[in-house]
């Protein structure tokens, strides 16, 4: 028998199919191509204007105008400071280029070097301002002595950093994520619902042939997201730079797509409509995006949201490109993340595996 | 030959409910076949069970002398299922729908291009599925089951919904589909859609076969009274009687709705004589009993919500 060729055959023309049946659809091109674009704007624009956080500094060896500063405000300065110490300058500086503390403080005679992030841009600024003053008042206290004290600021990423490099990997996981979940999760109910699904039972083409055209075409559909995305977002408008290896978001987002398609599997096969579907896929990705440091990104997120986010499969989807994309960590930076999609992919396509009905009764 | 279909005593259950209590029949080759009966008689649990797509709790079932189930790809090749009209791809032509189909079993799609010309939607070729007329979307959905050219066709109630015309035009079609030398099996609740097409009919309800046979065979099998009715005002209600009484074959039924006179009778050849001597036979019409006659006294006429 040659089944294989005829599932070849059924393989491509069932894709064909899909594809046409996809990009037909104006409402679904909109839906996965332009309202990411459109909340690149709106959320672009949100973030160039956030409260003020606590801020976290790393104390590299000894700072004595630190320590000063803190006995000469009695307290006052815990409030907007929270000081922790290091005792190696290269660790800091990664810990501050990660997100971990907001600042690496260290005293060089009598400059105070202050080593900061501008993926916060707000807590950038407060940095600055809190060491300008903490400077402008030991030298005021140091008054008539030789010296003085001189304040240097030293940003510890490219200059050209901004939100957009964490908005723009944010919004396109959630993106990525949607589309896939409720592509996976329509098709099956509407399937379902139109008996499609057991015409195609029906045939002698092989369940794999037809799942395997499915995510085929949910791959290709992530990346034109990938690719439409990326052009618009680093137009100089929106400014997004890509890092060095950048280009670790294509399997990255392949992994992402599978974990999302399981997802959506596993909705469509409980959902009994397609509103039911779109409702329930809806409840899963919407949260996730806010906790899953999509919408928020993580730095500025609260530390709850950051503890939740660990459970959100969205998390390293968005992590793992914001640090091949945005933060220029090398390629192998995102291996562990695929690991985890693909992980969850397995698990939730097990899961679905188990509850899968072909027909309502 | 043997049968094309064989079913002994196959039964499923739902819970508690019995959906197939024990049925019997078979299918021989080329034959036109109905399982006809009312909404939740089983027919359709017992076309999915000879489709492959439901397991049997117990009986014997063999599809072209193979079991259907567990699914059987060898089987899937040799026969056409032709589900609800809707059952296609999303946005896709009429065209595209059914050279997908047509792929699935390794057909070309010269072939499915034909089998559009031969249900007459050559000239819809291009047009989406969805915006299909109920009709034209029937007749895709027989195309598609037809495309890989199987030897038995199972079709589910295809013309429910359908205007006269486009049942008319379907039946058409499904004539020629058997005429072709193919072994059709239908389900349906419109009695003449059975009578007019089907070489034998099973009625069925609560799970059970409750007569087989060819259509004719079973209205005959009524003996039930003629109805003769000629126009109302030719004669009176109680001159219809004598010549009833006159005809024998047992009490006559007369009644007159101001439009028709109607007598039924089991000596039509002394009542029609008697009608044309009083030159009383304007309007006339003589109805025998229907499969529908049969199918109401089998199943009852109790209204079942």
């Amino acid at each position: 028998m040659n089944t294989r060729p005829a599932n070849l055959v059924a393989l491509r023309s069932l894709s064909r199919a899909m594809f046409k049946g996809f990009v037909r659809d104006r409402s679904a091109l909109v839906f996965t191509i332009l309202i990411p674009v459109l909340f690149l704007v709106l959320f672009g624009s949100i973030y160039k204007s956030t409260s003020a956080p606590k801020v976290s500094v790393l104390e590299v060896g000894k700072v004595r105008l630190l320590d000063q500063a803190k006995a000469a405000a009695h307290g006052q300065l815990g409030k907007i400071l929270a000081v922790t110490h290091s005792a190696s300058l290269a660790a800091a500086l990664g810990d501050v280029r990660k997100g971990s503390y907001d600042a690496a403080v260290q005293q060089q005679g009598n400059t105070l070097v202050v080593h900061y992030s501008i993926a916060s841009q707000t807590t950038a600024g407060v940095v600055q301002a809190v060491f300008a003053s903490i400077v402008q008042q030991a030298d005021q206290a140091a008054a008539g002595r030789s010296g003085g004290y001189a304040l240097s600021t030293r940003q510890v990423e490219d200059k050209s950093l901004k939100p957009i490099q964490y908005l723009a990997p944010g919004l396109l996981g959630w993106a990525i994520a949607s589309g896939a979940a409720f592509g996976a999760a329509i098709t099956l109910v509407g399937w379902r619902e139109n008996k499609l699904l057991r015409r195609l039972r029906l045939a002698p083409v092989s369940t794999g042939s037809v799942v395997l055209a499915r995510i085929g075409i949910s791959v290709v559909i992530a990346m034109v997201q990938l690719a439409v995305f990326l052009a618009i977002a680093v137009t100089p408008y929106f400014g997004l730079k890509l890092t060095a290896s950048w280009w670790m978001a294509i399997p990255i987002v392949a992994c992402g797509t599978l974990a999302f398609m399981s997802i959506g599997l596993l909705v469509g096969s409980f959902a009994k409509t397609q509103q039911a579907a779109t409702s329930i896929a809806n409840l899963i990705i919407l949260p996730m995006a806010f906790l899953g440091g999509a919408f928020i990104p993580l730095d500025y997120a609260p530390a709850w949201i950051r503890e939740v986010s660990y459970a959100m499969p969205l998390r390293y989807l968005v992590t793992g490109m914001q640090d091949v994309m945005a933060r220029g960590e090398g390629p192998a930076a995102a291996l562990p993340a695929m690991g985890i999609l693909l992980g969850l992919a397995a698990v939730f396509t097990v899961i679905s595996l188990r509850v899968f009905r072909w027909d309502d009764v | 030959m043997s049968a094309t279909i064989s079913v002994r005593d196959l039964r499923k259950s739902y819970g508690s409910l019995a959906a197939v209590a024990g049925v019997t029949f078979d299918v021989q080759p080329g034959e036109f076949f109905a399982i006809l009966g009312p909404n939740g008689a089983g027919k359709t649990t017992t076309l999915e069970i000879l489709e492959g797509l439901r397991k049997a709790d117990s009986g014997e079932v063999t599809v072209l002398g193979q079991p259907p189930w567990p699914r059987n790809p060898a089987l899937l090749p040799r026969i056409g299922v032709q589900l609800q009209a809707s059952s296609f791809f999303e946005r896709l032509s009429a065209r595209e729908q059914i050279r997908t189909f047509a792929s699935l079993y390794g057909v070309g799609a010269r072939r499915a291009d034909e089998m559009l010309g031969v249900v007459g939607l050559t000239e819809q070729a291009d047009v989406r599925a969805e915006k299909l007329s109920g009709g034209q979307a029937q007749r895709l959905s027989i195309a598609c089951a037809l495309v890989h050219d199987p030897e038995l066709v199972f079709l589910d109630e295809p013309t429910g919904a359908l205007d006269p015309q486009a049942r008319r035009n379907l039946w058409d079609l499904l004539r020629q589909i058997n005429a072709d030398g193919r072994t059709v099996v239908l389900t349906t609740h419109h009695m003449d859609e059975a009578e007019t097409l089907c070489d034998r009919v099973a009625i069925m309800d609560r799970g059970a076969i409750l007569q087989a046979g060819a259509p004719a065979t079973l209205v005959r099998g009524l003996d039930s009274p003629l109805r003769i009715s000629v126009q109302s005002g030719l004669l009176d209600t109680a001159q219809a009687g004598t010549l009833a009484a006159q005809a024998g074959g047992g009490a006559a039924d007369v009644s007159d709705d101001g439009v028709s006179l109607t007598i039924a009778t089991r000596g039509p050849a002394a009542v029609l004589a008697g009608l044309a001597g009083r030159g009383a036979l304007v309007g006339l019409r003589v109805q025998g009993a229907t499969l529908e006659d049969v199918f109401l006294q089998l199943t009852g006429r109790e209204y079942r919500a």
